[in-house]
C-alpha cells in the first residue's frame, strides 16, 4: 500500500487506486468470504485482497475459484448461511457467471460486486465500456457507477449497508470503469475503523439464514402459483431502496464521515446556471468538467449531470431535473443494437424517464469511448456544440457516434 | 499430518451402523414430494439424510431431486435445504462450508459440526458441474460431501441422454429409428475413479448402491467424519428413465452390480477398496452375471439386437480383465513401453 499519512480526525489517507480502494472497503467492513477469479481489469482488487489476507490483515476465507459462475455461486451460497460476501468481475468473466447474476438477486440475496467495466469479446479489448455491468439491469441488481477511488471505497461500503439491509436483500455491483478507476491512483481517505462500525451493522439474515437451527426450504418450484407474487416482492424491495434505503444510508455516511455526496443518485456539476446539460455515468466525468471549464470561459453555459445509480433508476428526480434544461446529451459508454432510435442504454432509459414530464427537451445521445477509448475534450466541445442547434431548434440526429472512424 | 495453513473445522463423527436394525427411524426427507413410484433416486436422498443426521445443511442442483421433492409450501425436507443452479453442486457446498466456517472461526456464530452436502444429478454433475466438482475435492479445509444422484440421464426434463446413460440406451434425444438403430454410441463416464485419480487432497471418494442401503448409509457416515471434501457416486434405477416396472428397481440395482457393470468400491484415505459383491467379484468367489440380464429388463434397450449385447458384454469384460484396476481405472494393465526406433 501507498505511504500512509496520519491525518487529525484519526482519518488516513493514501494513494491508492480505485481497485486497492475496494479492497480497503472490504477490510473495513470485515468481510467473510471473498471468492476471485482472474480478468482484467477488475481483478486488481484481488490482487490487494490476497495481500489483506496474507499479512493477516483480512480475515476472511478467501477461495480462488475455478471459473466466474463458480465465483458467484460460491459467495452467493456463503451470504445464504449469514456470512457477508464480496465478489466481482468484467467483461465476459461478468457474463460466464450470468446464471449465478441471476439467481443472487431472485433469491434476495445480499452480497457485493465490484465490476471493473471492460468490453465484451469479440474481439478482444481490455478496455471500459458499460455494457458488461448493464447486461444485468432487468435482474434486480442494483448497479451503482462511481468516478474517483474515494467514490469507490466510501459507496463500497453505503453497497453493504442498502444490500444487507433486510427492507432490501439485494445484490449491489460497484461499477468502476477499467483503467481510467480501477488502475488510477489518488488521494483517498480511509476512514478508522470505529466510524465504520458505526455506520455499518453486522449482516443479520434472521429467519432467513440457512441453519440447523433454522431448518427452512430455500428456492422450492413456486411455477405458475406463487412466482409472480416472489417477483412483485423484489419490485417493492428495489422500490424501497431507491425510496428509502439509499437516501437514508447516504444522510447516516454524512454524518458520520463527514463527507458528503448531495443527492445520492446523480451528481450536478455547474447546472444552476446551465442552457444544455451532458449526462453520463463513470469517469467520462474528468474530460467532460475540464470541457465545461473551457467553455463556460467562452461563455457557453453547459453542465453536467453524472449518474450514480443506474438500479434503482432515480427517474422522476432525473427527469424533474433534466426538463429544466434547453437540451439534453446523454453520453453512453455502451451500445444496444437495435434500440429505439439506435440509441445506447442510458439514453433509452432517460428518454422513457421524461416520457410523463410536461417539458421535454431535446435530447441527443452520443456514443463514444466504447473499448476503453478516451472521450476528449474537443469531443464533449463538438456534443455540446450540437446541444446549442437543438437547443435554436435546429433538428439534430437522435444519435451520434462521437470520435468513431467514419 | 496438515500443513499450517490447512486449517480444517472438527466432523461429526458418525459411527457405522451396524445392521439395518441399528439404523434410527428418524426422518429428514419425508412427505411432500411426488417422485414417480419406484424412484431409487428419493430413496437415496433419504437414506443420505438419515445418515447425516439433523445437524445438515443439504444443497441440491436443478434435477428430479429438486423439482420432485421440493414444491413451494411442501418442502419434503426437515433439515435446511437450499437449491443451487445445475452446474452449481460443487459450488454450493464449497461456499456453504467456507460460510460456516469463517463465521465460527471469527465468533459470528455458535461453533459446532455441521455437515454440509451437496448433491447433483448425473447432468448436473457429471457433465455440466464436473469443474466446479473437480475444483471444490481440491480444497482440503472446508467439509463438503459432494452426493451424485445417478439415473443416467436427464430425467426431469424428460429423459435425455447425458454423459452418464450408458452406451445404446434409448433416450429422447437419442430414440432408435428406421436408418440409425443406436443413436447414443458413447460409453458411459468413470466418475468416481476419474476424481479419485485427480484428487490427492479427497480423503473420501466412493460409489454406493441404495439396493444395499446400509452399506451406502455407512459410507454416507464415514465421508462426513473422514471431513474435507469427498465425493459419492450412486447409481439410482429411474423407472420412467430406464422404462421398467418400478416393483423392479431395489433388483436392478442389484443387477447392475452383480453384472459388474457398476462395482463398488471406496477410496478411503488413498487405499482403494472393492466392497459388497464387487469384492466378491474380483476375487473371483463370484461369478459375474451376463450383463443381458440387466438390459433385458429394462426398455431402454428393447432395440438392442443380440450383436449390441455381445457389444456391451465386451466393454464390460474389458472393464475387469483389461483395466489396470478392474472397474476403477480405464488404463490398461498391459503398459505399453515407449522403446526408442531402432537406428
Ligand atoms: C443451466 C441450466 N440448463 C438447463 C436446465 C434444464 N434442466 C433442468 S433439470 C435438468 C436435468 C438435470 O439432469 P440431472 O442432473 O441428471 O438430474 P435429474 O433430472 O436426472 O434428476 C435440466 C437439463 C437448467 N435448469 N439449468
Ligand atoms: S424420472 Fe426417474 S429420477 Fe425422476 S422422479 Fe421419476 S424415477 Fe425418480
Ligand atoms: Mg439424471
Amino acid at each position: 500500500m501507498a505511504k500512509v499519512i496520519e491525518k487529525a480526525q484519526q482519518e488516513k489517507e493514501a494513494l491508492i487506486s480505485g481497485s486497492e480502494a475496494i479492497a480497503v472497503a472490504c477490510k473495513l467492513a470485515d468481510v467473510d468470504v471473498i471468492t476471485a477469479y482472474p480478468i482484467r481489469p477488475y481483478d486488481t482488487v484481488m490482487q490487494y485482497v490476497a495481500k489483506l489476507v496474507a499479512n493477516g490483515e483480512l480475515d476472511c476465507e478467501y477461495i480462488v475459484a475455478e471459473s466466474e459462475h463458480s465465483q458467484f455461486e460460491i459467495v452467493k451460497h456463503a451470504s445464504a448461511v449469514g456470512a457477508r460476501v464480496f465478489c466481482g468481475s468484467s467483461g465476459v468473466g461478468w457474463m460466464y457467471a450470468f446464471e449465478a447474476l441471476t439467481v443472487t438477486p431472485a433469491l434476495r440475496i445480499p452480497m457485493v460486486a465490484m465490476v471493473g467495466n471492460r468490453a465484451l469479446d469479440d474481439p478482444g479489448a481490455f478496455g471500459v465500456e458499460h455494457n458488461d455491468a448493464l447486461a444485468v439491469r432487468d435482474l434486480g441488481w442494483q448497479l451503482v457507477w462511481v468516478d474517483s477511488a474515494q467514490e469507490a471505497l466510501d459507496t463500497a461500503l453505503i453497497a453493504y449497508r442498502v444490500a444487507e439491509d433486510r427492507r432490501v436483500f439485494l445484490p449491489c455491483a460497484i461499477a468502476c470503469d477499467g483503467a481510467f478507476l480501477t488502475h488510477s491512483q489518488s488521494m483517498v481517505k480511509i476512514p478508522p475503523q470505529e466510524w465504520v462500525n458505526a455506520f455499518l451493522p453486522p449482516y443479520n439474515r434472521g429467519d432467513l439464514q440457512l441453519h440447523p437451527d433454522n431448518p427452512i426450504t430455500i428456492a422450492p418450484q413456486v411455477n405458475e402459483d406463487w412466482l409472480m407474487e416472489l417477483r412483485k416482492h423484489n419490485d417493492e424491495a428495489m422500490k424501497r431502496s431507491r425510496d428509502v434505503v439509499i437516501p437514508e444510508a447516504y444522510r447516516d455516511f454524512e454524518r458520520i464521515f463527514n463527507r458528503s455526496y448531495g443527492n445520492p443518485f446523480f451528481e450536478e456539476y455547474q447546472t444552476a446556471d446551465a442552457d444544455v446539460v451532458l449526462v453520463g455515468m463513470g469517469t467520462l466525468s474528468m474530460p467532460v468538467k475540464v470541457a465545461i471549464r473551457q467553455m463556460r470561459k467562452e461563455g457557453k453555459k453547459v453542465g453536467f449531470v453524472r449518474l450514480r445509480w443506474f438500479r434503482p433508476f432515480p427517474a422522476e428526480q432525473l427527469a424533474k431535473t433534466l426538463s429544466r434544461f434547453g437540451a439534453i446529451g446523454v453520453i453512453d459508454r455502451d451500445f444496444s443494437f437495435g434500440a429505439p432510435y439506435v440509441s445506447g442504454v442510458v439514453a433509452t432509459e432517460i428518454r422513457a424517464a421524461l416520457y410523463p414530464v410536461d417539458k421535454r427537451p431535446p435530447l441527443l445521445d452520443f456514443i463514444s469511448g466504447l473499448g476503453g477509448r478516451e472521450v476528449t475534450v474537443p469531443d464533449v466541445r463538438r456534443m455540446s456544440d450540437m446541444l446549442f442547434a437543438a437547443r435554436a431548434g435546429t433538428p439534430q440526429p437522435l444519435t451520434t457516434w462521437v470520435g468513431v472512424r467514419e | 499430518m496438515m500443513a499450517d495453513a490447512v486449517e480444517t473445522l472438527p466432523t461429526q463423527q458418525l459411527e457405522a451402523f451396524k445392521g439395518v436394525k441399528k439404523v434410527p427411524l428418524e426422518e429428514y426427507f419425508t412427505s411432500g414430494h411426488r417422485t414417480c413410484q419406484g424412484c431409487e433416486s428419493a430413496l437415496v436422498m433419504k437414506l443420505m439424510v438419515k445418515a447425516a443426521g439433523p445437524r445438515t445443511i443439504v444443497l441440491g442442483s436443478t434435477g428430479c431431486m429438486y423439482v420432485a421433492n421440493t414444491t413451494y409450501y411442501s418442502t419434503s425436507w426437515v433439515v435446511p435445504w437450499m437449491h443451487t443452479q445445475l452446474g452449481s453442486s460443487g459450488s454450493a457446498g464449497l461456499g456453504t462450508a467456507a460460510a460456516l466456517k469463517a463465521l465460527m472461526r471469527k465468533g459470528k456464530m455458535k461453533e459446532e459440526p455441521i455437515n454440509v452436502i451437496a448433491f447433483c444429478g448425473d447432468g448436473g454433475g457429471a457433465d455440466m458441474g464436473l469443474s466446479a466438482i473437480s475444483a471444490t475435492l481440491t480444497h482440503p479445509q472446508y467439509n463438503v460431501l459432494i452426493l451424485l444422484y445417478d439415473n443416467e440421464s436427464y430425467a426431469n426434463t424428460d429423459i435425455q441422454a447425458s454423459g452418464m446413460t450408458p452406451y445404446g440406451a434409448h433416450t429422447t434425444f437419442s430414440p432408435p429409428g428406421k436408418v440409425k438403430r443406436i443413436m447414443h454410441t458413447r460409453w458411459k463416464k468413470n466418475v468416481a475413479g476419474m476424481l479419485a485419480a485427480g484428487h490427492p487432497e479427497s480423503k473420501y471418494i466412493g460409489t454406493v448402491c441404495a439396493s444395499y442401503a446400509v452399506e451406502m448409509m455407512n459410507r454416507v457416515r464415514k465421508a462426513l467424519t473422514i471431513g474435507g471434501p469427498t465425493f459419492i457416486h450412486s447409481l439410482d434405477p429411474c423407472p420412467k428413465g430406464w422404462d421398467y416396472d418400478p416393483m423392479l428397481s431395489h433388483e436392478l440395482g442389484e443387477l447392475a452390480v452383480n453384472c459388474g457393470i457398476w462395482p463398488l468400491y471406496d477410496v478411503e484415505n488413498h487405499r482403494l477398496r472393492l466392497y459388497g459383491r464387487t469384492k466378491a467379484l474380483a476375487e473371483k468367489r463370484a461369478r459375474r452375471q451376463p450383463v443381458r440380464d440387466f438390459l433385458v429388463r429394462q426398455g431402454r434397450f428393447a432395440h438392442l439386437t443380440a450383436d449390441d449385447i455381445d457389444y456391451f458384454q465386451a466393454k464390460i469384460d474389458e472393464m475387469w480383465d483389461k483395466w489396470l484396476l478392474p472397474g476403477v481405472l480405464p488404463i490398461w494393465k498391459d503398459l505399453e513401453v515407449d522403446n526408442p526406433p531402432a537406428s
